[in-house]
């Protein structure tokens, strides 16, 4: 499944790196669900939410002059970021 | 004083290293306030957070070097730590507590490394206290945009057809490299094995010893 990171920049305590932001992945896999920790880290009465791993290629990341294009990084991404693309 | 140095030059010929007496930060005056009424509410006590600083110190990367040996000698072991390290971690005895942990494979074709762009986020039940330069910020946003090169740094120079996978641990998971086994070593014990382990093999800036 492919995805795109939402390019928003909420403050607060944000496991999202702005780094990953707009970027395009493909889902590694399905990690469950675990409570949001933009709402825990607050104290707040954390809601559940997907936590997926998704896979980006450093081309996408970083551009045509990146380091190795096939090189890939991932991250663990909430549902509440992504789109389908 | 004969103890104050000044400015003053080691017989050697080696500036003297400062006292790390500086004043406490906001942050260290906030942990001592609440440590204080935690103490003082009888929620916990000087020894029991004494006790939990021990373990948390004590804990070493022998303990993913026992992960690691067995994972390549018992090829059903290793299945299970790849479906879910956790609980492969937890049946070797190891209180990995409510972590969740994947282990990624070394291959041929594939080498992973591990980071935290975000924090310092690292497997410690496994590894023990993360190195001072993981938590730094040269590594943490250099891995990401150019790994071979940051390798290359550590003494890893990989091939092109090698695929480098980042793993970046942004939210719940903790990672582990499981490593290729050392050739030549098909005749060790799993105790052997173990000390081929190195911390760095296992957070994938470094490879095995040889055998």
């Amino acid at each position: 499944m492919k995805v795109k990171v939402k390019k928003m920049f909420p403050p607060g305590h944000v496991r999202t790196p702005s780094y990953l932001r707009g970027k395009i992945g493909e889902v590694e896999r399905d990690l469950g669900y675990f409570k949001n920790p933009e709402e825990l880290a607050y104290g707040l009465n954390a809601h559940k939410q997907k936590l997926y791993r998704v896979r980006f290629e450093m081309n996408e990341i970083w551009g045509e002059t990146c380091e190795n294009p096939s090189d890939t990084v991932d991250a663990e991404i909430y549902e509440h970021w992504l789109e389908k693309v | 004083m004969p103890h104050d140095h000044n400015n003053e030059m080691s017989p050697s010929g080696h500036p003297y290293r400062k006292d790390q007496d500086h004043p406490l930060t906001y942050w260290q005056n906030l942990e001592i306030a609440v440590r204080e009424i935690l103490v003082e509410k009888k929620i916990t006590t000087e020894i029991e957070i004494q006790e939990t600083i021990n373990e948390m110190d004590n804990r070493t990367p022998s303990n993913g070097a026992t992960v690691i040996a067995k994972a390549w000698t018992d090829p059903s072991y290793k299945q299970r730590l790849l479906t879910n390290a956790s609980d492969a971690s937890r049946e070797l005895g190891f209180d990995i507590g409510p972590l969740k942990l994947i282990a990624l494979e070394n291959t041929k074709s594939i080498h992973n490394v591990i980071v935290c762009t975000l924090c310092s986020c690292y497997p410690r039940n496994l590894l023990g206290l993360p190195p001072d330069w993981y938590k730094q910020r040269s590594y943490r946003s250099r891995i990401v945009k150019t790994p071979r090169t940051v390798l290359k740094e550590f003494g890893l120079d990989l091939p092109k057809d090698l695929s480098v996978r980042v793993h970046d641990s942004t939210a719940d998971m903790r990672y582990i490299v499981l490593p290729m086994r050392p050739h030549g070593t098909e005749n060790f014990s799993t105790q052997a094995l173990e000390k081929l382990v190195t911390r760095d093999s296992m957070i994938g800036v470094g490879l095995p010893k040889s055998a």
